[in-house]
């Protein structure tokens, strides 16, 4: 139910209506796309990238003197959470050795251990939650692949170089769009339900940037019914692939020769560190939007806090693009309680249109998301033309009745049952009544270095998913990651486990972690924050300091919460839930 | 490209159209009992938020926070109500009285198959997961699910071995668990589920012959010298060839 104050605004909604379902219906653009200029324009006055003290130099490491976004700065001037000194006898003696070590247990993870299996190597997932608890899982829209016949790979790769201001390393995207199809198929194979037409062929509906419709989806629920299938086949192959719930890693393990060995894993039950040799190590870790980077809501899992960055980089990773954060344009602002919650860019691409407080169109609806998102900040903030809200949030309308509109009755009953479902808990019916969405943390545009094989500086390492840099430049398209972590996941596993049958390894080392504390120690920083994060703390502030009161040398549960988080949090404009 | 502009924001402020500001509600504050420990917490909270309010940092019982994950099932009563409800603890408000407990996992064994060797079959329900037709139609199952599936519908279809059904019923369950907990016959309801979504997937969709054809095309390398081409390309003809680009309506 929307309170009263809002009546006025969605009946203004209601008045416009009729002649933008005319506009959308004449095959027209309904608003006119920004040309190069403008979009140029709007990204440097209103996206929070280029907000004052949005990013900051990093002192140390492989990306030294860099600008990087302020917060990733900060968890990588950091402290690590082990003492290599008092490691070493458990570097001697492992608590475990696999052929393959597979830190993250979302899509690109199990896509590597698939592969790895079927290139007859065994590996081991370990992860921060459970399996599936990713951002993998919350995808809602779809995954770009050019099946149509109107549609082809090179289009999908100018596209997605567009949209990633021609920045992104073109090897990548090659890859990215020629492997499109086959994952199309291989899922399929897998057992993934696609929405089809009646004759069979692929349903395909636009997203943000896209020149040819291209999205292909399972309903709204594209995510969780590709991570509940992973999944499933994972554990179809307990003999090959082992798991490793609740024991996040920390650190990296190197050998001698500067090859990755495998990792240090820390037990959020039991609070011991865990030492894996690993012949080769795939970080696929995912993003980092439980940083709440400029204080924003996120749509992002509960363990999004960019462990595998920290890693990679104080092992000696170079780092890609980090300077650039993607906000989703459509999260949810109100009802508070689903603040920062992942309006899918589908209910856009099947005709949904934002709208400023007096019910006009204000952008293009389909921008790339760096684009739509910088100009609904700008509708807020300088031309005031938001919907204000009482826990101190701005929106614009997502109008999303237009739909059924547009494609007939049920339609948005079918293709959008989480959405509906989401919002039906609140008493809101977005078959009738639009959604207010405000920009929301959702995606790390850069990450950590990689090739078309996945491959990093560091022989040995190979990441994949959101954790890598590279391919999407500084800024990402609906739908290209759900294919990143498909096509690079199944890469990692295919070249991680080929480099695994010949490597030889030497002792394992903690020596980078000393290394990197000394260098920040000769840069002078000081700080009490110790990364990987591991999960983000949202008790009130007041017991926060009354944790933080603990003594003690040892991280003990929850001290690995000891975060910057307490002094802004709750205090910021944008706010923090979800 | 762009032609005709839409008339600027501003120009409407001249109808001196004023929209009403929001009022501030008042906080309320609400009791519930968090695993029996009694904790006072905004009326506004879920389930979730009302638990980190108290100070405990969540570790088994979150996991998307959005709906999609199914990690923070949730049992509660409510005051006067003798019913035991169900909600996922990241959706679900509290309200005064509650009395709750988080299941973050539901002890249970998958079947462990092959699907390529199998058979989108009822025998093939029947060889892995048998205890569905002890089904006693209770539909205890379809009224746990905090999703409101119809649960006990789809292992109804299960049994009648109706794989498309039950894909079609189960499409959108979370794999909480908290339906194989109640229910009286034992039945492991969302782990059927996914077995009948992925037979569906591999043997009983429609063949998409478009896809057949785009596949052979990259494996022949029809697109390779485009590729080529492209990449490198620099990046003002590449800026200039992409708004140039025809957008299909």
């Amino acid at each position: 139910m929307y309170p009263e104050y809002m009546h006025e605004s969605l009946e203004l909604a209601a008045k416009t209506r009729p002649a933008r379902l005319e506009l959308a219906k004449s095959g027209k653009p309904v608003y006119p796309p920004m040309n190069a200029t403008e979009r140029e324009d709007v990204l440097a006055k209103f996206h929070p990238d280029f907000t004052s003290g949005a990013r900051s130099k990093i002192r140390i490491g492989p990306n030294k003197g860099e600008e990087l976004t302020t917060e990733v700065t900060e968890i990588l001037e950091a402290h690590s959470m082990v003492e290599p000194r008092l490691m070493d006898i458990h570097l001697r003696k492992p608590d475990y050795e696999t052929d393959l070590l597979i830190i993250g247990g979302g899509g690109a993870g199990c896509w590597a251990s698939i592969t790895a299996m079927q290139n007859g190597i065994n590996s081991m997932i370990v992860t921060k939650l459970r399996m599936g608890d990713a951002n993998t899982m919350m995808s809602e829209g779809g995954m770009q692949a050019a099946v149509a016949p109107q549609d082809s790979p090179t289009r999908h790769y100018l596209d997605a170089l567009g949209g990633g201001h021609f920045e992104n390393k073109p090897e990548l995207v090659r890859v990215l769009t020629e492997d499109a199809p086959q994952i199309v198929r291989e899922l399929e194979n897998l057992g993934v339900i696609w929405d089809k037409m009646d004759d069979g062929s692929m349903q395909v509906l636009h997203g943000g940037g896209t020149s040819r419709k291209r999205m292909v989806s399972c309903r709204d629920y594209i995510g969780a019914i590709i991570m509940r299938t992973l999944m499933d086949e994972v554990k179809n192959h307990p003999d090959k692939i082992t798991v490793r719930e609740f024991e996040p890693a920390v650190e990296l393990l190197l050998d001698e020769k500067g090859q990755c060995a495998g990792a240090i894993l820390y037990s959020l039950d039991t609070e011991q560190f865990l030492t894996v040799k690993a012949k080769a190590t795939v970080i696929a870790t995912g993003g980092f939007g439980r940083l709440h980077i400029r204080g924003f809501a996120t749509t992002n899992h509960y363990g999004a806090t960019g462990d595998g960055l920290v890693m990679a980089y104080r092992a000696g990773a170079h780092l890609k693009f980090m300077d650039s954060v993607q906000y989703h344009p459509t999260g949810a602002v109100f009802p508070e309680q689903i603040a920062g919650f992942l309006i899918t860019e589908k209910i856009r691409g099947a005709g949904g249109q934002p709208l400023n407080k007096f019910g006009d169109l204000f952008v293009f609806p389909r921008e790339p998301r760096d684009i739509e998102s910088a100009a609904i900040i700008r509708e807020c903030t300088e031309r005031g033309l938001g919907v204000d809200t009482f826990a101190g949030r701005s929106g614009v309308w997502l109008d999303s009745p237009l739909i059924d509109m547009i494609h007939g009755e049920g339609y948005t009953k079918h293709q959008f049952p989480g959405m509906v479902r989401q919002f039906n808990r609140y008493g809101i019916d977005i078959t009738k009544l639009p959604m207010l969405v405000y920009p929301s943390l959702h995606y790390q545009n850069g990450g950590i270095e990689i090739n078309e094989r996945c491959e990093t500086n560091i022989p040995g390492l190979y990441v994949a998913g959101e954790a890598s840099g590279g391919v999407h430049g500084r800024n990402r398209l609906m739908g290209n990651s759900v294919l990143d972590y498909n096509v690079f996941g199944r890469r990692a596993g295919m070249y991680a486990s080929e480099y695994a049958k010949s490597v030889k390894l030497g002792n394992l080392s903690l020596e980078h972690v000393s290394a990197y504390a000394r260098d920040m120690s000769c840069a002078g920083i000081q700080t009490d924050l110790v990364s990987p994060l591991i999960l983000p703390s949202y008790a009130p502030e007041d017991v926060k300091l009354q944790q933080m009161a603990r003594l003690g040398n040892t991280p003990a549960r929850h001290s690995m919460l000891r975060t910057r988080f307490g002094r802004d949090e709750g205090k910021t404009a944008h706010g923090k839930a979800g | 490209m762009t032609s005709k502009r839409a008339a600027p924001p501003e120009a409407k402020k001249d109808e001196a159209v004023e929209l009403p500001t929001p009022v501030n509600p008042q906080t309320r504050m609400v009791t519930v009992y968090i695993m029996g420990k009694r904790a006072v917490v905004p009326e506004h909270a879920t389930i979730m938020r009302a638990i980190e309010y108290t100070g405990v940092q969540i570790i088994r019982g979150a996991g998307c926070r959005e709906g999609f994950c199914g990690a923070c099932g949730t049992l509660y009563r409510l005051p006067g109500d003798y019913r035991i409800h169900t909600g996922l603890a990241c959706t679900t408000l509290v309200k005064d009285g509650m009395s709750l407990t988080q299941i973050p996992a539901v002890p249970m064994e998958k079947a462990i198959y092959d699907l390529e060797q199998i058979e989108a079959t009822v025998d093939t329900i029947k060889k892995y997961y048998p205890a569905i037709f002890r089904c006693v139609s209770c539909n205890t199952c379809t009224k746990t699910c905090p999703q409101g599936l119809q649960v006990m519908d789809y292992v109804n279809a299960a049994m009648r071995g109706d794989i498309a059904e039950v894909m079609d019923l189960s499409f959108d369950c979370v794999s909480c668990g908290l339906c194989a907990l109640r229910c009286p016959a034992e039945i492991v309801q969302h782990k059927v589920g996914i077995l009948c979504r992925r037979l569906y997937g591999r043997y009983l969709r429609k063949e998409s012959r478009e896809l057949d054809v785009r596949i052979d095309e990259i494996r022949n390398g029809v697109y390779d010298a485009e590729y080529a081409e492209m990449m490198a390309m620099a990046k003002e003809a590449l800026s200039e060839q992409y708004y140039a680009r025809d957008i299909e309506a």
